[in-house]
């Protein structure tokens, strides 16, 4: 099929962006996102032009490298990750507008790249048990009920690529930030730093300038890894609690 | 080809091998307390290897410097592991212990690994479980709180643990968490979006690196008191493989030319259970989680050319050939056995799918037995990845498999304490050969690249600078800047080409020469022809690679240059390898080494050895050191899994 493509072109973080518009000829369903923009890569290369860069690296959708927004959706239409999406999911002649993630506090590198290095703090803040290599007791000595591990489980499996980010008009950072301390609130080894991972964190999300959740649940809806939004009642319980009894 | 007499010295501890290890850590030397943080560590690669030690040394008190090429040090590509990790915990009480552990690791490396590492490796597994699970690692668990396991790829026990289909994705969580602690204590500086692009020796030790930060093009110097390479493996020479599309040899290829040497580069897994490759733009490969092959049974039709739809195939016409020549392991039969099998059936023009590339891994037997909701909860998120890629449904129509590179037991060699032959030079994870020999067991790399970085290396390292001197740590040496205008050099030389042809085309071309002439099987005839074809693709590369662009920005095509530059001349070294290497042995088939009915035929007498290759430039052939390879425990036999 063949394609129009409207590409988001940016030099630098301060450089003016503009969609430029490039034809995407003979792609086959059967190709991904990203193959598809390898093979408009191709081309510009070949023509002595720079080609659009864009995050990428497992393209199996768990490294949370990729993502961009496809017609104005976080990853494109099939809640998957932008390397997991294929082009069987559009049609001949369709024209295809994608830009990157928008939001303050991930500021355009180039192109479709994007400087995500506040969710790195965020989880620095707090988003882990502090425990020595070496000083960890037996494993089976740690029962952890099923459910408890398996929905433990289910908040950890954020990729962290921020779309949850860029779908929110806040550029809220509540369903990834969110995700973490649940995971650990859930499991016993995550009781002794309870209060304190929680404010910490908070803290650095509202230091880094992202915005506050209204419940507009867009994250969840874009989210490729299902990550539920519970997560983040979750969070505001635990955010509660710590800061009436004081970390 | 020189052989070189040279003796190298791997430093194994005498002993009793169940005491090796304990005898040798209490024979290392000790850095103070006090004196640690006046060292700085280089940890090049924040996978599980990288990212565990980067976390150990800083709790210890080092100063750690730790880079990836990813915008974050999360996205290391540990994170695709599917299965699950070992440990011989014997949770299950199905007789496991570390002595039929590191049988099996010896055994499953086919004879060709260091007895006393792989002891090591499964000897310190069970503390590695205990280490994951106190950091809050979300293993699968029974009803009773306890932990789960299950059997993976060639393994008569249960001693698999696993996080759903996303064990790698947990574990380097983990470690990334841990680093972050690290970070926000101050203990660990992170370089992200920064590659490696070349190694500093002096006087004989390693003293830096020199990096390009992908960002900005800035090229820089950074000096420390010892370097560590956890850059992992090099399985993108085939262009198409299940690595993410930034793995690359660079790291390691460019210590090599400074000296590092160089082991088992042939030892390549080609994994049994990938997506096949549908068309030609295809730019990587899935991997399909080998604990599918638990349940899946792996087929193709009995007569060749058979185009009929699997449903219309009646069971007397199907082939189950794993479960027919191998008995006793059947469809669990080990990676490179099975990848072989694939390959014969399909070389028969027994394949199916549209390509005739693949053969079928079928769930029909065991969505009967177990129903469809018990398949779903085991696989559930493989199957919608499969079904994602291939728009085919797994619970209906059995799923196409076919064998893809996967993963490289080969890698810088080291010495017990990973140190490589250039002292202040340490390789862990899969950059280094040390523990697999020809052939690694599903399960064990995410292992091994934990023991080396949280239980290894801490240790290890400290004994490096309690023995040597200390140098000044500055980039005042000359070494850095000779090594810089290399780099430098090489930049201004791929952006002056400015010829007809991108990157990425030659690293087709090349992948495809490898995986015909070095890749399943191996011969003679094909591996010279292809010793003399990558010469000239190398010639035609630096004479008509087109790279736009700048040096001096973010540039892709600047990247992908690089990288491929380094796989063209890795793959010769690969050829080279396998061509001396005239046995049959694990992942390294040749087919002038089999037996009569097609298993690998090894030669004990003649290579039960390492080969160590030292590099005399890109121009010149590189010289064999080779390391003899003892068994003291263990009888070398026939591995045989009928
Ligand atoms: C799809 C898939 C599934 C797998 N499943 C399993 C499994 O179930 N069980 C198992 O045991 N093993 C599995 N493996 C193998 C295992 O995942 C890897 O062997 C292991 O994770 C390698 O870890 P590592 O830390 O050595 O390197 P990696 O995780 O590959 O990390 C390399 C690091 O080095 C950095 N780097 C590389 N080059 C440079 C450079 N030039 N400059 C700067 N930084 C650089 C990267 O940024 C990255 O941080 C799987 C592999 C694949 C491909
Ligand atoms: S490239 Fe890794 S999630 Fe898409």
């Amino acid at each position: 099929m063949n394609l129009t493509l409207h590409v988001w072109r940016q030099q630098g973080p301060s450089a003016p962006g503009r969609l430029v518009t490039y034809q995407a000829k003979d792609v086959s369903p059967d190709q991904s996102f990203l193959e598809m923009l390898d093979g408009l890569n191709e081309e510009l290369i070949s023509r002595g032009e720079e080609p659009v860069a864009f995050d990428h690296d497992c393209r199996e959708g768990i490294c949370g490298s990729c993502g961009v927004v496809i017609n104005g959706v976080a990853h494109g239409p099939e809640q998957t990750t932008t390397c997991q999406l294929h082009m069987r999911s559009f049609k001949d002649g369709d024209e295809i507008v994608i830009e990157p993630w928008r939001a303050d506090p991930f500021p355009v590198i180039r192109d479709l790249m994007v400087d995500r290095s506040a969710f790195d703090r965020i989880i620095a803040a707090g988003g882990y048990v502090s425990i020595n290599t070496g000083s960890a007791p037996e494993a089976n000595g740690i029962p952890v009920r099923k459910e408890d591990a398996d929905m433990a489980f289910d908040s950890a499996t954020c990729i962290g690529c921020g779309a949850c980010v860029a779908a929110c008009k806040n550029a809220s950072a509540m369903l990834f930030t969110s995700a973490k301390v649940a995971q650990l609130a859930r499991l016993p080894q995550g009781q002794v730093e309870r209060k304190r991972r929680v404010l910490n964190m908070v803290e650095q999300m509202d230091k880094e300038g992202f915005g506050n959740c209204s419940n507009y649940q867009e994250c969840e809806a874009v989210c490729p890894k299902q990550i539920s939004t519970q997560n983040i009642a979750v969070m505001n319980r635990e955010y509660l609690r710590a800061s009436l009894s004081g970390a | 080809m020189k052989v070189l007499e040279e003796t190298l010295n791997a430093r194994i501890p005498s002993g009793p091998l169940d005491q090796k290890w304990t005898r040798h850590q209490g024979e290392l030397k000790l850095v103070s307390p006090n004196n640690k943080r006046k060292y700085t560590v280089i940890v090049v690669g924040t996978g599980l290897a990288g990212g565990s030690a980067a976390a150990t040394l800083a709790e210890l008190g080092y100063n750690v410097r730790s880079f990836c090429y990813q915008d974050s040090a999360r996205r290391a590509h540990s994170i695709a592991a599917q299965g699950g990790i070992n440990a011989c915990k014997n949770y299950q009480n199905d007789g496991d212990s570390v002595r039929r552990f590191f049988y099996d690791t010896i055994k499953g490396g086919d004879f060709r690994s260091r007895e006393a590492n792989v002891y090591r490796l499964t000897e310190l597994s069970t503390n590695i479980i205990d280490q994951c699970v106190a950091q809050g690692v979300p293993f699968a668990r029974e009803y009773g709180g306890t932990l789960a396991n299950r059997s993976f790829g060639g393994a008569q026990v249960s001693r698999t643990f696993y996080a759903r289909g996303q064990t790698g994705q947990q574990l380097l969580l983990g470690c990334y968490q841990a680093m972050m602690r690290q970070v926000n204590a101050g203990k660990i500086t992170l370089h992200p979006r920064t590659e490696m692009l070349d190694l500093v020796v002096a006087n004989g030790r390693a003293i830096g690196i020199i990096t390009r930060n992908l960002v900005t093009g800035q090229i820089e110097k950074h000096c420390a008191d010892a370097v560590v390479l956890a850059t992992g493996g090099y399985g993108n020479v085939f262009y198409l493989s299940t690595n993410a599309k930034g793995c690359n040899v660079t790291a390691t290829f460019r210590a090599y030319r400074q000296g590092a040497y160089f082991a088992n580069p042939c030892y390549t897994q080609i994994h049994p259970t990938c997506i096949p490759p549908h068309g030609e733009h295809q730019s990587k490969l899935t991997l399909m989680s080998e604990s599918l092959r638990n349940d899946g049974r792996v087929w193709v039709p009995k007569k060749p050319g058979d185009r009929r739809p699997p449903d219309q195939i009646p069971d007397e016409e199907r082939d189950y050939y794993l479960e027919r020549l191998y008995p006793s392991y059947g469809n669990l039969a080990p990676r490179d056995i099975a990848s072989r099998a694939a390959k014969r059936v399909v070389d028969e023009g027994r394949g199916v799918g549209p390509t005739g590339v693949g053969v079928y891994l079928d769930f029909r037997d065991a969505i009967r037995r177990l129903g469809e909701q018990n398949i779903a909860a085991r696989y559930g998120n493989l199957f919608d990845m499969y079904q994602r890629i291939t728009d085919e449904n797994p619970y209906k129509v059995p799923m196409r498999i076919y064998p893809a590179s996967h993963y490289t037991m080969g890698g810088l060699w080291v010495d017990y304490n990973l140190m490589s032959n250039i002292p202040g030079l340490f390789v862990i994870g899969e950059a280094n050969f040390s523990d697999h020999g020809a052939n690694r067991l599903g399960a064990s790399a995410l292992l091994q690249g934990l023991v080396d970085g949280y239980f290894v290396l801490p240790y290890t390292i400290g004994d490096y600078f309690a023995r040597f001197k200390k140098l000044d740590a500055t980039t005042d040496h000359p070494e850095f800047d000779q090594a810089e205008a290399r780099v430098k050099d090489r930049i201004r030389t791929l952006l002056s080409i400015n010829g007809r042809r991108t990157p990425d085309s030659f690293h087709r071309q090349l992948g495809q020469l490898v995986w015909d002439k070095c890749g399943m099987s191996r011969n003679a005839d094909g591996l010279r022809e292809a010793i003399a074809k990558i010469p000239e693709i190398r010639q035609e590369f630096w004479e008509n690679v087109k790279v736009v662009g700048t040096g001096e920005d973010l540039n892709i095509s600047l990247e992908q240059a690089g990288r491929v530059a380094d796989f063209i001349e890795l793959a010769e070294l690969m050829c080279r390898d396998a061509l001396a290497r005239e046995e049959s042995c694990g992942g390294h088939f040749r087919e002038e080494h089999q037996t009569e009915d097609g298993e690998a035929l090894r030669d004990d007498e003649r290579f039960c050895h390492v080969s160590c290759w030292k590099s005399n430039g890109p121009d010149a052939d590189p010289d064999l050191i080779i390391e003899p390879l003892a068994f003291e425990n263990v009888q070398l036999v026939t591995r045989s899994y009928k």
